[in-house]
């Protein structure tokens, strides 16, 4: 068990960061031997775009789908927060390295995860029955879907120990292991591009067509 | 679904060319387009899409098509370049066919959609891709690519010849001389403050647009000149049907020969298209961070005019009054306030349209769309009964579009929806409205 944590939390958290430096990297180069992309990028209308749609409901099209843009925020909020302040993690950390940070009271950390794992049924209800996300929907996105759930499910059996508590570890263990993994190498690294992608828009409604982009 | 109908349009334009197609070709000019030059922001964009659907109510074919899931914009990318990439450019003649059909009918390159993606995907550039690799292997709509081949030939996107261009003009300052004593177009003047273009359709089928102008130069007192050689149309279809080598050829001459003058300022007439092309796509294409002299639409220009004085308002329309917010000069320039200043000055009546300024519906006309002709036309027409809602609700008889293919396009929906509308141009208002300083002007409407 020790060395299954040991293998996967570098294995998992070292393919994430390493991943997300290459691609940003490799990123860099091709921005520049495109050429008309770095120019046109400003930070003023770059931040400007980026606040209108960190915001909730503060673009058109939030306002036209305010139960989707809820749920999905809701949904980032526990789902980046929880793994990094629930107690079990902290205490891992704690033990390997000597120092920690404050955690938040198990309780929250349930209902956290419980967030996390109804917005997925959502997310994956809407896939299900509004057409037009159906229309783009495969296999893929079913099991990225289920990829995002899994270390939730696992955690929150493991916490309230429902079953076995050994084996639901290494399954959450694996199934953490893998969602890391895959950010950077599936559409979940829209988790970092977001700030590119909406960057440039933003600079070029802004600086370049002295429009707004929200 | 797609539509059958549009399915079943023959079009010499692509169905002759891809018969011809051979696999090999088309894989090469895939990888060609999509290779080097393009790949930051074409495989940023595909690993980002989350396949979320928020881009569907972006798009004005979507909506005018009861929602169907086939003309979201993402729905776009996956039925073409998804899939080119995916297989790494073995496509059939079949599918290019496809391809064709959805890039240069049913996307207006209007780039909604950006503002409607959480990520700000840029659809309408992924779709110019697929134009760019459907214009390389030759498979473009017949009547797009006529105004193409025109540009390449004359310059001109309508066959102008150069002795037609010159006759329209002396014929147009005889027209506008009747009209007002003393005015004048002037031909290529060294030096002149502004030099003023327009589009081949103006001399082609609405010379009076000229005309009017030039009783506008004259009351404001612009030192003025237009160009009498090629060069003085930039509408640049080229740009959209992706033929790019001809769009620069456009741009540059038409830049060239605005050097040669010497000009301080070009103002481009009611055309959105011809501004971008000017402004953006060419300069861009051509490799220059902007255009070598400044360019304002007409309707900064007129905006200009109004607000320093230069042009008083003696008679004001008393019909009721709305507008089509032209992509390219709205979402493309930020221009919406500007142009409700001009209205609200010329009109009693202005009621505005809703979803306005850069959430305005595209005339679905934009784009090249209106371009691909009479097979495309119903297809098009039932892209984009939104905005025949859109205008109906607002009641007015009379729809300013600042713009050449807005005109065209929202002049059609009118039709085609019953909606016992008029189409104008600012121009035409300015003349009827505007103190000539001579105590004439046209009777009240
Ligand atoms: C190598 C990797 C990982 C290890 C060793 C690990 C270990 C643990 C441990 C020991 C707990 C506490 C269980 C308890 O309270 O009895 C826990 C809970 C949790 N883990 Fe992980 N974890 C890993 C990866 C992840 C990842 C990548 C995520 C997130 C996406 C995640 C999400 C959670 C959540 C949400 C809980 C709390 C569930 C709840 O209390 O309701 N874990 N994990
Ligand atoms: C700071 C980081 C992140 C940002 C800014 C971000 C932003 C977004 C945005 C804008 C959407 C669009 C659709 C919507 O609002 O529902 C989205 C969807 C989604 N995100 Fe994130 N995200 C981030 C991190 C993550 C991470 C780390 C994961 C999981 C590993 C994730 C999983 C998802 C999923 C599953 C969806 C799609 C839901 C669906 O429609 O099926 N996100 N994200
Ligand atoms: S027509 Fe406009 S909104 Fe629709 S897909 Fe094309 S760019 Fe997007
Ligand atoms: S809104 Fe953006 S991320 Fe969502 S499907 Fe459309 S293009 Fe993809």
């Amino acid at each position: 068990m020790e060395l299954l944590v040991t293998v996967c939390a570098w294995l998992g958290l070292g393919v994430l960061l390493l991943g997300v430096t290459g691609r940003l990297l490799w990123a860099w180069r091709a921005a520049r031997i495109e050429g008309s992309v770095l120019p046109v990028m400003s930070a003023r209308y770059g931040l400007r775009s980026l606040v209108h749609w960190l915001l909730p409901l503060s673009t058109r099209n939030q306002r036209l789908h305010p139960v989707v843009t809820l749920v999905s925020y809701l949904f980032h909020l526990c789902l980046l927060l929880a793994p990094l302040l629930v107690a079990g993690h902290v205490e891992l950390w704690r033990q390997r390295w000597g120092f920690g940070w404050p955690t938040l009271p198990d309780p929250v950390i349930d209902v956290m995860t419980l967030v996390v794992m109804v917005a997925v049924l959502f997310f994956l209800l809407r896939r299900l029955a509004a057409p037009e996300v159906r229309n783009v929907t495969g296999w893929k996105e079913y099991l990225l879907l289920m990829v995002v759930v899994a270390p939730f499910v696992t955690g929150i059996i493991a916490h309230l120990h429902l079953l076995d508590y050994r084996l639901v570890m290494v399954l959450h263990i694996v199934s953490g292991t893998l969602w890391l993994v895959l950010i950077p190498f599936s559409w979940l690294s829209h988790m970092f591009w977001f700030f590119f992608t909406r960057s440039y828009m933003g600079s070029e409604f802004g600086a370049v067509r002295n429009a707004r982009d929200w | 679904m797609a539509d059958i109908e549009d399915a079943r349009v023959e079009d010499a334009g692509i169905d002759q060319a891809v018969d011809k197609l051979e696999p090999a070709r088309i894989e090469a000019v895939i990888r060609r387009v999509l290779g080097a030059g393009c790949g930051a922001r074409l495989k940023v964009y595909l690993q980002t899409c989350v396949h979320c659907g928020l881009c569907a109510d972006a798009c004005h074919t979507y909506l005018s098509r009861d929602r169907d899931p086939d003309f979201a914009p993402v729905a776009k990318v996956k039925e073409t370049i998804w899939e080119m990439v995916k297989r790494q450019g073995r496509v059939s003649p079949e599918f290019i066919k496809k391809c064709a059909r959805i890039a240069y009918t049913e996307c207006g390159a209007c780039r909604r959609c950006s503002m409607y993606c959480p990520f700000g995907i840029d659809i309408a550039y992924l779709i110019m891709l697929v134009r760019r690799i459907c214009a390389l292997l030759g498979v473009v709509p017949v009547y797009l690519q006529d105004t193409v081949n025109s540009h390449a030939a004359t310059s001109n996107q309508m066959w102008v010849q150069p002795d037609d261009w010159i006759d329209t003009l002396i014929w147009q300052e005889e027209d506008a001389a009747d009209e007002l004593e003393g005015v004048r177009i002037p031909l290529d003047r060294e030096g002149a403050d502004i030099m003023y273009s327009v589009i081949a359709p103006e001399p082609k089928i609405l010379a009076q647009l000229i005309a009017n102008m030039a009783v506008i130069m004259k009351v404001a007192g612009v030192d003025w000149t237009m160009p009498s050689l090629d060069g003085w149309d930039n509408s640049n279809m080229a740009m959209y049907s992706g033929d790019f080598e001809v769009m620069g050829r456009v741009e540059r001459l038409h830049w060239e020969r605005a050097l040669q003058l010497k000009v301080k300022r070009v103002v481009m007439g009611e055309c959105g298209h011809a501004y971008r092309g000017a402004v953006y796509d060419g300069p861009k294409w051509l490799g220059w961070s902007k255009p070598p002299i400044p360019m304002v639409h007409a309707v900064e220009f007129y905006y200009e005019l109004l607000r320093e004085g230069r042009i008083k308002i003696a008679r004001k329309i008393k019909e009721p009054v709305t507008v089509q917010d032209p992509c390219n000069i709205v979402r493309g320039r930020g221009l919406h306030h500007k142009l409700r200043y001009i209205i609200n000055e010329l009109c009693e009546d202005f009621r505005d349209v809703s979803p306005r300024f850069e959430h305005n519906y595209c005339c679905a006309a934009g784009g090249g769309v209106i371009n691909c002709g009479p097979p495309w036309k119903l297809s098009r027409l039932k892209s984009n009964r939104v905005k025949a809602e859109q205008l109906a609700a607002t009641d007015a008889h009379l729809v300013v579009t600042p713009c050449h293919n807005c005109h065209s396009g929202i002049e059609d929906i009118i039709g085609y929806y019953g909606l016992g509308m008029h189409v104008t141009f600012i121009n035409e208002l300015l003349v009827k409205c505007m103190d000539r300083g001579d105590g004439s002007g046209e009777v009240e409407r």
